[in-house]
């Protein structure tokens, strides 16, 4: 691997990692709170992608304005889909996952009836060229997904840390009674976990929608690798995805450039098996009391 | 003694052994698919009572299918030596699947099965020799036995017939059994059966591997039925589809799954001009069970008893409450 192929081996990885980090994030915070299991978190992600190639490929919006009308959209799917799965599912996780795996059906069918199930829709490449750093080309639109990503998790990070709501949030998450007890309200809190959780799968597909072919099916990839991070994460650790998903960023692509991507596939699922037996909790997972 | 479940399998056995005479050629496929999904569904059922709803348990069918496929195809093994192997090294396989998973419980273990059961099809997918890649395997052969040729429908169907009826007698006695009832110990309450001395993670364990041998049987039938077999086969939709049937049905009774299959197999027949439609309505369903109906069919039907049965302690009550005053 010549220096030209590494460097663009990882800022692809980097790229790789920073999705991933915004999928899994959300799919961990609403499994931290109140145990929302969600098996169509890959449906919201092709959701953002669907929702940019509306507006920017069909209505001619300009591209951040697309991508920034699918952190509303799919914020309010997973609203809804909290109202009228979750909530009447509470306390079954089995029923509330299985339920959403239901929703991921309906999803696939209602877009795939709308626009189409055969080819993929193409999504103009909006920020065309590439930057040319030691001899590698990386596309600026792949580029533009880091500081997003970035800027993404810090708003995330000062919101749950810094914000009221965002504490409250945490409380839910830790212990729901004793949060409870502090005049946090359950309900709010599990709508508002899923907005994030919606919201930021969306944002991920909406910067995905120029780079990764858009089907009705294109959940279903993503959320194989999104259960790999949370579990790699430790399941309800937000931090423990985003490094979880960094390291799978990376393995991913070095075996994709190596190999190919069903290895890299295989060899993340691999990696999973392993750490599930060596360390089960998780990479910053905390064993329960 | 409890005489209507043996009454019942025997006017099912009967029904089963009339029904291919009066059905077309369509239909009698039908039945075979129906009756390898009966397999597979209380397959399911032995690993949904430990609580440990796999993901992976059309992938563990799929084993079996392309166990199936290369046994006949290689060393050209007849039909009743290639289904037990087939479920061997579907057994085998959901052993070596299932010690990683042991590690895991709820949310956890559904999607480390899920990823876990990817990995198997992916290497199916990944590795043209043998498996044939993406495009599959075909020209398995459909078996012959006491040269009467399975590739015929009617023989066919009474070769799985009897390997179904085998297969559910020894899940019902299983289901029964005290092993059976531990499975139902560590659901119901974990920390108690594990107190009481049960190795918690060698019974879930133990029903993993039996769901995925019988899951093998169902598989193997499959194989020889398609004569092509191919990833998709075993993908994420079927195992919904699995969900799907055992949800409608009920885990609680062995009964349950198999009342879900058969209604559900009626509604994806009568649903056939939907095609396009019809995931969504049966995600539909699927979700309708779950908050309006989480008991299934089988549920509906112990309330319609329990109602019946209050009825008539009413009547019976206000008729000795009559006598008492006269």
């Amino acid at each position: 691997m010549d220096i030209a192929t590494l460097i663009q081996t990882i800022s692809n990885s980097i790229v790789a990692g920073s999705v991933y980090a915004i999928i899994a994030v959300g799919l961990a915070m609403a499994f931290g709170v109140m145990k929302m299991a969600n098996f169509a978190h890959g449906e919201f992600f092709m959701a953002g992608a669907y929702v940019v190639y509306v507006f920017y490929a069909l209505f001619g919006w300009p591209f951040p304005a697309a991508v920034l009308m699918a952190i509303p959209i799919v914020g309010a799917m997973g609203v809804a889909t909290e109202r009228l799965i979750f909530l009447p599912t509470r306390g079954n996780v089995l029923a509330g996952f299985m339920a959403t795996a239901g929703l991921a059906f309906i999803l696939q069918v209602l877009v795939g009836q709308t626009w189409g199930v055969g080819l993929m829709r193409s999504v103009p490449t909006p920020y065309m060229g590439a930057a040319d750093i030691l001899g590698a080309n990386i596309g600026w639109q792949r580029l533009l997904i880091i500081p997003t990503a970035f800027a993404m998790l810090g708003l995330l990070w000062f919101f749950l840390y810094h914000v009221k709501a965002g504490k409250a949030l945490r409380a839910c998450a830790q212990d729901p009674e004793t949060a409870r007890l502090q005049g946090i309200k359950i309900n709010r809190m599990t709508m508002l976990a899923m907005a994030i959780s919606g919201a930021s799968a969306g944002l991920a597909g909406a910067l995905m929608a120029p780079i990764h072919p858009v089907t009705p099916y294109m959940g279903h990839g993503v959320i194989l690798t999104a259960f790999i991070v949370v579990i790699l994460g430790g399941m309800e650790s937000i931090a423990g995805a985003v490094l979880a998903a960094v390291l799978l960023g990376f393995i991913h692509t070095f075996v994709t450039t190596v190999s190919d991507a069903i290895v890299a596939q295989m060899v993340g699922v691999a990696f999973m098996a392993i750490v599930l037996v060596v360390r089960p909790q998780g990479l910053l997972g905390r064993v329960k009391a | 003694m409890n005489w209507k479940e043996p009454l019942l399998a025997v006017v099912l056995l009967v029904a089963a052994g009339v029904a291919p005479f009066t059905a077309s050629t369509y239909s009698v496929e039908v039945l075979i698919l129906f009756l390898i999904n009966l397999i597979l569904v209380s397959s399911y059922r032995i690993l949904t009572t430990t609580g440990d709803w796999s993901l992976s348990h059309v992938v563990m069918m799929g084993t079996g299918a392309y166990a199936t496929a290369l046994l006949s195809k290689w060393w050209d093994l007849p039909i009743f030596l290639t289904v037990p192997l087939a479920a061997v090294v579907a057994a085998v396989v959901g052993l070596i699947v299932v010690t990683p998973l042991l590690r895991t419980k709820g949310f956890g273990f559904f999607i480390a099965s899920f990823a876990l059961g990817e990995l198997i099809r992916l290497s199916w997918i990944k590795f043209r020799d043998p498996f044939g890649g993406a495009r599959g395997m075909i020209g398995i052969p459909s078996g012959e036995m006491w040269e009467i040729d399975f590739f015929e429908p009617i023989p066919y169907y009474f070769f799985v017939l009897v390997v179904a009826v085998a297969s559910l007698l020894f899940m019902y006695r299983l289901d029964h059994s005290r092993i059976g009832k531990t499975f139902k110990a560590i659901y119901t309450d974990e920390g108690l059966a594990e107190s009481l001395g049960i190795d918690v993670q060698r019974f879930r364990a133990m029903a993993f591997v039996t769901g995925a041998f019988f899951a093998g049987i169902a598989g193997s039938l499959l194989a020889h039925r398609l004569g092509a077999i191919d990833p998709k086969n075993f993908d994420v939709n079927t195992m919904v589809y699995l969900i799907i049937w055992i949800v409608v049905g009920g885990t609680s009774t062995f009964w349950g799954p198999l009342i879900g299959l058969t209604v559900m197999t009626i509604v994806f027949e009568w649903a056939r001009p939907l095609l396009e439609w019809r995931p969504l309505l049966f995600g539909g369903i699927l979700i309708f069970f779950l908050i309006f109906q989480p008991g299934g069919l089988e549920g509906v039907f112990a309330q319609v008893r329990d109602r019946l049965a209050a009825r008539r302690r009413g009547k019976a009550d206000r008729t000795s409450a009559g006598n008492q005053e006269s």
